[in-house]
């Protein structure tokens, strides 16, 4: 299990390669890698994210310890960047190994799920129009809540 | 008992973190906060809606009922926005 909380740009394919490696013979593994979005109709010059990072290792290990109790994992990691990060940077990743994909799948889907309104983060955006905080999403919590 | 703040109530105060020292009877998150918005306007205008704030106390992640006593750090700061 490995929770990584930086301000360093990684490689998704890189970090993913390494995660196979060492998982030998699992039968399968999930990743979702999280990027700055920037979309023509909603674009953003840089996104800056605020952190807690005490706070933020200690809720993403007991995430991880959950996602790992609950779908039978055989590992987990998530790391997490914080500071100012550009559109197409790698924000996120979680990454979950499992014997089947069922698992894998449902246990990264969980882990984002819970790390989205669980991990103290805050994401701050720059456009066009300026800077502003991105809000808190109900569909965000109405997401965590269908594991409970 | 030291108190930081974050993202945009950090912004709203204009600082990241004070030492404070409230007395006894101020057993709870939710009582810090109130004793907090009692003792200074701008607290409580920048706090807003009092259910928003979430808070963590010795870097645990707890309800408004959590105790404080003994604490040394107590976090306040709105929703999360990660991932």
């Amino acid at each position: 299990m490995t929770v990584r909380v930086e301000t360093a740009r990684f490689d998704p394919g890189a970090e993913t390669n390494a995660f196979l490696a060492a998982g030998k013979g699992a039968g399968a593994a999930v990743t979702f890698t999280g990027v700055v979005r920037s979309l023509p109709d909603d674009p953003i010059t840089a996104l800056t994210l605020e952190c807690y990072p005490e706070l933020a290792i200690n809720q993403l290990t007991a995430i991880v310890e959950q996602a790992t109790a609950r779908f039978g994992l055989l590992a987990a990691t998530v790391i997490h960047r914080y500071g100012t990060l550009l559109p197409g940077e790698p924000i996120v990743q979680v990454m979950t190994l499992s014997p089947h994909r069922e698992a894998a799948f449902r246990g990264a889907e969980f882990l984002m799920d819970y790390l989205k309104t669980d991990a103290p983060f805050w994401k701050q955006e720059t456009g066009p129009g300026g800077t502003h905080w991105v809000e808190a999403k109900a569909e965000d919590d109405v997401a965590k809540a269908r594991w409970e | 008992m030291k108190i930081l703040y974050f993202a945009w109530l950090r912004e709203r105060l204009n600082r990241g973190e004070e030492e404070v020292s409230p007395p006894a009877e101020v057993a709870t998150v939710g009582n810090l906060i109130d004793w907090l918005a009692a003792r200074d306007e701008a607290f409580a205008l920048a706090v807003g809606k009092r259910a928003l704030i979430k808070a963590a106390v010795d870097a645990r992640l707890v309800n408004h009922d959590a105790p404080i006593t003994g604490a040394s750090v107590v976090a306040l700061f709105p929703p999360m926005t990660g991932g």
